[in-house]
């Protein structure tokens, strides 16, 4: 490993032990802050015990859902925008300020467009990924080497062979960030959502936790949920760069 | 006899200025497709246009607007300084100094793509209801973006402007404040836009979760009282102010448009 | 002029630079041992294989790099640790600044010596006029070819009226023709400013048609192996190419270059080896 991967992994050890310490020698209220060590054993209780793990395949579910629909929908748009340049060009200061509003806001009106039922959420997750998805595909096609269009053109290729063989993988990379920022940003809709006004899914359970003091079930709710992002983040993250390194995109 | 090398220099054409009329039409577009969705899904789901307009004008001529809205600024601007400055300190150091770099580059990443949403309650407990936590909500949105951008800046400066600036004999605060600033500027203003919304975004949400005032909690409370016209109005009100930001920033530097 | 009169305008003596070792290589004997000595208002160039340590060269001559060992001097003064006064560095980089215009890259080193702005108007716009750039004055370095972003750096080292100028192949990135031109200008920079030339190229033709005189280096560590001189007239301009002259210099050059490239190449060839 690295010198700069083992002092990192040495700064996070510290970390977590500091806080450790701190909150066995009572120098941290146990109503704010649990040991991390309890964090642990509250997350493992709860998977064991089987009793959120409806609300944990609900939040999943829901999840999974808005990325599907959220790449799908985000690399047309993005397309769109690509073989529009005047709209894009327009665009331009509104995708800036998308991301200012907290879109699950909007959340009462799906539940009136929807109904009272999981569909809100994931369109909540959607609209907030499907931006994000669009940007990224819209800069992959642009950094696509006009030599390479030319190449497709000199092959006497039709239009729908050269996006297949020679755009998307050409692409690929960008996308693959986009998928990744779709699926952190669903995760963030569909939370958010559950927090704020639903009856179920792991967003609700932790608020509900959180308003009954519960720390045990909220920090071990909390601990799960970060661990899952993070463990699904790092693996994205290094199959993204080893994405980038081969095509010497570092 | 001298050599003239006449070239004609391939100077890049300016903006077209159909980009404005394309903004209208844009606009047009968005309003009559706002005015559709009105009609098709019902005035209680979604608020017509000039609906949405009238009552953003009456709840900021209500008494009580001016109370909420400086009661936000006020936590916003908090929030915005440390989010803007701490997050330049910070990825101004760790730009400059590689190992540190190195070290704390994927720390950064992975606690930024941890949903903060997870950690509201946490925020919550260790600040209590109130500004505090308002700020806090605000500055973690917007501080690890606003670094992010601000080292790669630094590790964006080229070598060869900064041994040209040694060949001129330029002192090393010479060289920081004529070099290094205006070469990392570009890419720390846009980290700058980006930590705009996010921190306003963080605000907004610690309103929503910690506060009895502000313009989140008139959010909350609409969404609770499903008062489908407050939440357009005050959502229009934050595109509008957010849009304005990020194109007052992105004036800020006139010069950056003609660089690239 | 009285060249013979004045000593070396600047002088190198036992100049060797070695980069220590860093984690996982060892150290590296870039340069020298290298004497040499430059006659004031000559043209000079240094031809030599890759990796030979000209860069280097250029860099501890100037100032911009300190030597492991050796001295080297400039105007009867030893250099050591900042560029001194009355040298000009050209790079091979385009060097200039984005964020300025055209008008402003050229001022930018007078201005940050605090000389008087009228005293930077008028020669900024001598300059400009010089090098053909003064009807571009208020564009910006995005705005230009690669050779116009040439010129001007050229141009923002010409104002500050150098006594001395390193050039570290400014062509490399151009095209042939436009070399060729570029080489008339840098010839009537020389006899119209009277400076000492040092000019680093890989382009032999380029060094035998400017040069005065011409160091061949060896490959890495780099040290002068040959000092070709070309006898050429002070008023030459690219047109020697047709002389019978310039074919033996060039052959020349090549004779002894030859060998030493390809010592560099199997260099090369031995480490990815590894």
């Amino acid at each position: 490993m690295s010198r700069a991967g083992i002092i990192r992994l040495l700064v996070v050890a510290v970390a977590l032990f500091g806080l450790e310490v701190a909150c066995r020698a009572g120098l941290i209220d146990p109503i704010t802050i649990i040991p991390p060590s309890a964090m642990t054993a509250g997350a493992w209780n709860l998977l064991v015990s089987g009793r959120y793990t409806q609300d944990i395949l609900l939040t999943l579910g829901s999840v999974g859902l808005a990325a599907v629909l959220g790449i799908v929908g985000g690399f047309g748009l993005g397309y769109a925008l690509f073989r529009l340049p005047r709209l894009r060009r327009a665009l331009d200061p509104l995708l800036a300020s998308y991301y200012a509003i907290p879109t699950f806001i909007f959340y009462p009106l799906f539940i009136v467009l929807f109904g009272l039922n999981r569909l809100p959420l994931v369109a909540i997750g959607f609209i907030f990924a499907v931006v994000a998805m669009a940007i990224n595909t819209l800069t992959g096609f642009e950094r696509v080497p006009p030599v390479l269009r030319r190449t497709a053109r000199a092959l006497r290729l039709t239009e729908p062979a050269t996006l297949v063989q020679i755009t998307m993988p050409a692409c690929a990379p960008y996308l693959l960030t986009g998928a990744k920022l779709v699926i952190a940003y669903s995760f963030i809709g569909v939370i958010a959502g559950e927090f704020v006004l639903s009856g179920d899914g792991v967003g609700h359970q932790i608020a509900f936790a959180y308003n009954n003091f519960d720390n045990p079930t909220m920090y071990g709710l909390m601990l799960l949920l970060i661990g899952f992002v993070s463990a699904f983040n790092m693996l994205l993250f290094a199959w993204e760069r080893r994405f980038y390194r081969r095509r010497g995109l570092t | 006899m001298t050599v003239t090398l006449d070239k004609p220099a391939r100077i890049r054409p300016r903006l077209p200025h159909s980009v404005g009329l394309d903004r209208l039409l844009l606009f047009l577009a968005v309003l009559l497709f706002w005015q559709a969705l009105t009609w098709i899904a019902g005035p209680e789901v979604i608020t017509s246009p000039f609906a949405t307009v009238r009552k953003l004008a009456a709840i900021i001529t209500a008494s009580d607007f001016g109370g909420h809205a400086s009661e936000t600024g006020r936590a916003f601007a908090a929030a915005l300084i440390i989010s803007l400055m701490g997050g330049l300190v910070v990825g101004l150091v760790l730009g400059s100094r590689r190992l540190a770099g190195e070290v704390a580059e994927p720390l950064l990443v992975a606690l930024y793509s941890i949903p903060k949403i997870t950690l509201y309650p946490v925020i919550l407990l260790l600040f209590g209801l109130g500004v505090s936590a308002k700020i806090a909500f605000g500055a973690i949105h917007g501080i690890i973006p606003v670094a992010l951008f601000a080292m790669n800046a630094v590790r964006n400066i080229r070598g060869v402007h900064v041994r040209a600036a040694r060949a001129m004999r330029l002192t090393p605060f010479q060289i920081a404040t004529y070099v290094l600033v205006p070469a990392t500027l570009p890419e720390i203003v846009a980290g700058f836009r980006v930590g705009f919304a996010l921190t306003l975004l963080g605000t907004l949400i610690g309103e929503m979760f910690a506060s009895q005032r502000g313009i989140g909690y008139m959010l909350i409370q609409a969404m609770e009282t499903n008062d489908t016209g407050t939440i357009m109005a005050l959502a229009l009100l934050l595109v509008t102010i957010a849009t304005a930001a990020s194109w007052a920033l992105l004036r800020f530097d006139p010069s950056l448009h003609k660089q690239h | 002029m009285g060249v013979a009169a004045m000593g070396p305008h600047a002088s190198l003596r036992g100049v060797t630079r070695i980069y220590p070792a860093v984690e996982d290589h060892s150290a590296v004997h870039a340069l020298g041992p290298v004497d040499l000595d430059l006659r004031p208002g000559e043209f000079f160039s240094v031809v030599g294989p890759s990796g030979c340590g000209k860069s280097t060269l250029l860099d501890v001559l100037a100032g911009l790099a300190p030597a492991s060992a050796g001295t080297i001097a400039f105007e009867g003064r030893t250099v050591a640790g900042q560029v001194p006064e009355g040298i000009g560095v050209v790079f091979q980089e385009d060097a200039s600044f984005p964020w300025l215009t055209v008008w402003d890259n050229a001022a930018f080193a007078l201005r940050r010596a605090a000389v008087a702005e009228s005293v930077v108007r008028e020669r900024v716009d001598h300059a400009l006029s010089f090098i053909g750039l003064a009807d571009f004055s208020s564009a910006y370095p995005a705005q230009l070819s690669g050779g116009m972003r040439q010129r001007l750096c050229i141009a923002r080292t010409l104002v500050t009226r150098p006594r001395l100028l390193l050039l570290d192949e400014p062509f490399g990135a151009l095209d042939q023709q436009t070399r060729l031109l570029m080489g008339d200008e840098l010839l009537r920079i020389w006899r119209e400013t009277g400076a000492t030339i040092f000019l680093i190229t890989h382009a032999l033709d380029e060094a035998a048609m400017l040069s005065d005189r011409v160091g061949v280096m060896s490959a890495r560590p780099g040290h002068l192996i040959e000092i070709v001189e070309t006898h050429w007239p002070r008023d030459r301009d690219s047109t020697i190419v047709s002389r019978p002259e310039f074919g033996e210099v060039t052959g020349r050059l090549w004779e002894r270059l030859r060998g030493e490239s390809l010592k560099a190449l199997e260099l090369t060839g031995a480490r990815r080896g590894r």
